[in-house]
C-alpha cells in the first residue's frame, strides 16, 4: 500500500510539471503574444517596449523565464503583468466563493445522482426508468452558461424569488450564503446528476446478475435489503473514481457561470486574466486547478484501492 | 480470419442484427429524425435568407423600418431596443425579431449559425475520433515505449482543466492566428476552434480505444495474423480496426455532441467563433445581455444546442445498445423481457 501511494504521488508531480510547461509554452511560443508589447499598449514607442522587456526579464531564455515564474508562484511573489496585483492573494480571496460553489454543487449532484440512479435501476425498463433516462441525457446536453442565464432571468430578474448574484461569506451569514448560492448550485449540479444516475444504474444492473446477489436472495433477505446492502453498496465504488475525474468539470463550470452569477471567485479571475492575456495569473490558476484535478484523481485511485481489495496495488499487494 | 468472426448466425451478420435492433428502438429513430431535421434547417439557411427574409446573416438594419400589417416600425428603436419576433407578420422578415442594436435578422443568423456550429462539431469530432483511434491503436498494439509516450502525453491533457486549456489556446490563436510550416490559419477562422476542440478532446477517445486494443491484441485472430507474417500496420488496420468500428461509431456520435457543447462555451466566452460570424454560442452571448427584455434571443439558440446535443447523445446511447447486444440482453433479462437464465452473458 505504501509503495502504491508513493508511486501515485510521484506520478502526480510529474504530470503537474508537464502541465505547467504546456501552459507556459502556449503563451510564449505562439506568435504575437509578446507580453512587453501588450503591456506597453498599441501606440507604444520601441523604447518603452524595450524597457518593459528589460524590467520583466522577457529577453531571458525561456527556461530561465519559466523557472523564475514558477519560483514566484510557489513563493507567493508572483504579480500580474496587467496591474501588478499580487496573483496569489487574488486567488486566495476568490477561493471561498469558488469552493462554496463547487462543493455545494458536488453535494447536490451526488445526492440526486445516487437517488435517481437507484430508482431507475430498481425499476429498470419501466416508465420511471425511461423518464429518468431522458432527463439524465437532457442534463448532460444543456449548455451550462445558457442554463445559468435562463434560471437567473426567470427565478431572479422576473420573479425575484432568488437574489440576482453576489457572494455572502459563510461565516458572516450562513443562511444568506446558501440563499445566494442555490441557483449556481442547481445550475452546476443539473449537468452531472443525470450522468451519475446513469452510471450508477448500469453498475447496479450489472451487479444484479452477480452470484452474491443470488445468494442474498436465496438466504431469504428482503428485496429492499438486497438492493441497498448488496447491490447499491458495491455499485457506489466506481462513482468514487468518476468523481475524482469530474473535479475538472466543476472548475470549468466555475469559469462559465461565476461571471453570470456575480461570484467573484477564481473562475471569474481566470476568465478576466485570459481576456487580458495576463500570463502570471493564468499560470497560477492553471497550476492550482491542475493540482486539484490531479490530487482528486489520485485520492480517488487510493480510495478505490481501499474500497475494492481486488485492485492490484502496483505489485505490493501480496 | 477476420471474415470468420463475421458470420456468427446464419444469414445475419452483426451489422444487420444491430441495424434491426436500432430500427426497433423508437427513441433512437426519433433522435435521428430530430438531428436530420436540425441539419436540414441549417442547410436551408440561404433559401430562407434569399426568398423569405431578404437579408443576410451579417447585414445590419440599424436604421431600417419594416412594414408589419401595413404599419411601419423601427427594426431598432431610438433607445437601441431590437424589434421582437414578428413571426409571419412581415412575410417572414424578422421572424424571430432582430438580434440587438445592430438589427440583424435573428432567424437568418440562427440558421447560418447552425451551419457554423454543426460544421465545427462534425469536423472536430471527425478529427478527434480519427486521431484518438490511431493513437489508441499505436499505444495498445506496440505497448512498451510508444504506449508510455502516448499515454503520458494524454495524461497531461487529461489533467489539464479541459476548458481552461481550450480557452487559453482559443484566445492565443484568436489573437495571433496559427502558423505550422506551410499551413497558415488566420485569426478569426473557424478552423481555430476546430483545432482547439480536437486537440483537447483527443484523450477521451484515445484512452478507451487503447484499453480495448490491449485486450483485443491478446485474441487468437491477432496471434494467427502475426504467425502468418502479417506486418504491424496490417494487423492494426485490417485486423484490429474492424473490431473497433462499433466503439468508434459510438464515440464519434458522442464526440460530435461534446464538440458542439465546447464550441458553444468557447464562443460564449468570446474565444471561439469570432464576430460578426454567427454560431449558436455567440448568439447566446449576444442575447444574454438583453435577456430581461428579449429572452427569446437567448432561449432559442440555446434550445437549438440542447436539441442537437440531446438527439446525438440519445442516438449514441441507442447505437451502443444496438452494437453491444450484451448490454441490451442484461437489461431485458432484468426487466423480464427475455429469459433470465438464458445463455451466459
Amino acid at each position: 500500500m505504501g509503495r502504491f501511494v508513493v508511486h501515485r504521488l510521484a506520478g502526480m508531480v510529474a504530470v503537474l510539471f508537464a502541465v505547467s510547461v504546456l501552459a507556459f509554452l502556449v503563451f510564449n511560443v505562439i506568435p504575437s503574444s509578446d507580453p512587453a508589447q501588450r503591456m506597453a499598449g498599441r501606440n507604444s514607442t520601441p523604447q518603452l517596449v524595450a524597457s518593459i522587456t528589460e524590467e520583466w526579464g522577457f529577453d531571458e531564455p525561456l527556461p530561465q523565464q519559466y523557472l523564475t515564474m514558477m519560483g514566484n508562484i510557489l513563493s507567493g511573489d508572483v504579480v500580474s503583468y496587467a496591474n501588478r496585483e499580487n496573483v496569489d492573494e487574488r486567488i486566495v480571496e476568490g477561493i471561498p466563493a469558488t469552493f462554496s460553489l463547487c462543493l455545494g454543487a458536488a453535494f447536490l449532484w451526488l445526492l440526486f445522482g445516487v437517488l435517481f440512479g437507484y430508482l431507475s435501476a430498481v425499476r429498470a425498463g419501466g416508465a420511471l426508468d425511461r423518464a429518468l433516462t431522458v432527463l439524465a441525457v437532457t442534463g448532460i446536453s444543456i449548455p451550462v452558461f445558457w442554463l445559468a442565464a435562463i434560471l437567473l432571468n426567470y427565478l431572479s430578474y422576473q420573479t425575484g424569488l432568488f437574489p440576482s448574484g453576489g457572494y455572502v461569506g459563510l461565516t458572516e451569514e450562513p443562511l444568506e450564503w446558501a440563499y445566494h448560492l442555490i441557483l449556481p448550485w442547481i445550475t452546476l449540479a443539473v449537468l452531472q446528476v443525470g450522468f451519475y444516475s446513469r452510471v450508477l444504474r448500469s453498475n447496479m444492473l450489472d451487479a444484479m446478475g452477480e452470484d452474491y446477489v443470488r445468494t442474498a436472495r436465496a438466504k431469504g433477505l428482503g428485496e429492499r435489503r438486497v438492493m441497498t446492502h448488496h447491490v447499491l453498496r458495491n455499485s457506489l465504488i466506481p462513482l468514487v473514481t468518476l468523481f475524482g475525474l469530474d473535479v475538472g468539470v466543476l472548475l470549468a463550470g466555475a469559469i462559465l457561470i461565476e461571471g453570470t452569477f456575480g461570484l467573484d471567485g477564481v473562475g471569474q479571475y481566470a476568465f478576466e486574466s485570459l481576456k487580458g492575456l495576463d500570463l502570471p495569473p493564468i499560470m497560477a490558476i492553471v497550476l492550482f486547478g491542475a493540482f486539484f484535478v490531479v490530487l482528486c484523481n489520485t485520492l480517488a485511485d487510493i480510495a478505490y484501492a481501499f474500497l475494492d481489495p481486488r485492485v492490484k496495488l502496483g505489485g505490493s499487494a501480496q | 480470419m477476420a471474415e470468420g468472426s463475421h458470420s456468427t448466425a446464419a444469414g445475419a451478420g452483426p451489422w444487420s442484427a444491430a441495424l434491426r435492433r436500432l430500427r426497433r428502438n423508437r427513441l433512437a429513430l426519433a433522435s435521428l429524425a430530430l438531428f436530420v431535421l436540425i441539419v436540414a434547417f441549417s442547410l436551408a439557411a440561404p433559401l430562407w435568407a434569399v426568398h423569405v427574409a431578404h437579408t443576410g446573416p451579417n447585414t445590419t438594419h440599424t436604421l431600417a423600418k419594416v412594414e408589419v400589417d401595413g404599419e411601419k416600425r423601427d427594426v431598432v428603436d431610438p433607445t437601441g431596443r431590437p424589434i421582437g419576433p414578428l413571426w409571419l407578420g412581415a412575410g417572414g422578415r424578422f421572424f424571430l425579431g432582430a438580434d440587438g442594436s445592430l438589427g440583424r435578422d435573428e432567424m437568418v443568423r440562427l440558421m447560418y449559425g447552425g451551419r457554423v456550429s454543426l460544421f465545427i462539431g462534425l469536423i472536430a469530432a471527425l478529427i478527434t475520433t480519427a486521431a484518438g483511434t490511431v493513437l489508441g491503436l499505436l499505444a495498445g498494439y506496440f505497448r512498451g515505449w510508444p504506449d508510455t509516450l502516448i499515454s503520458r502525453a494524454l495524461d497531461v491533457i487529461w489533467a489539464f482543466p479541459v476548458l481552461l486549456l481550450a480557452i487559453a489556446l482559443g484566445l492565443v490563436l484568436a489573437v495571433g492566428g496559427l502558423r505550422i510550416g506551410p499551413i497558415t490559419i488566420p485569426s478569426g477562422s473557424i478552423w481555430i476552434p476546430i483545432m482547439v476542440i480536437s486537440f483537447v478532446s483527443v484523450a477521451y477517445t484515445a484512452r478507451p480505444v487503447r484499453g480495448e486494443v490491449l485486450s483485443l491484441r491478446e485474441k487468437e485472430f491477432v496471434e494467427a495474423a502475426v504467425a502468418q507474417g502479417v506486418g504491424p500496420a496490417r494487423v492494426m488496420f485490417a485486423e484490429l480496426l474492424p473490431n473497433l468500428w462499433s466503439t468508434i461509431i459510438v464515440f464519434f456520435t458522442i464526440n460530435v455532441a461534446n464538440s458542439l457543447l465546447l464550441e458553444s462555451a468557447l464562443s460564449f466566452l468570446g474565444v471561439g467563433v469570432q464576430p460578426p460570424d454567427a454560431s449558436w454560442g455567440t448568439m447566446i452571448a449576444t442575447g444574454a445581455t438583453l435577456i430581461r427584455t428579449a429572452p427569446l434571443l437567448t432561449i432559442v439558440p440555446g434550445a437549438m444546442i440542447l436539441l442537437t446535443v440531446l438527439s446525438l447523445n440519445l442516438l449514441g446511447d441507442a447505437l451502443r445498445d444496438a452494437l453491444d447486444p450484451k448490454a441490451k440482453l442484461r437489461l431485458e433479462a432484468h426487466a423480464g423481457l427475455a429469459e433470465p437464465e438464458g445463455t451466459p452473458v
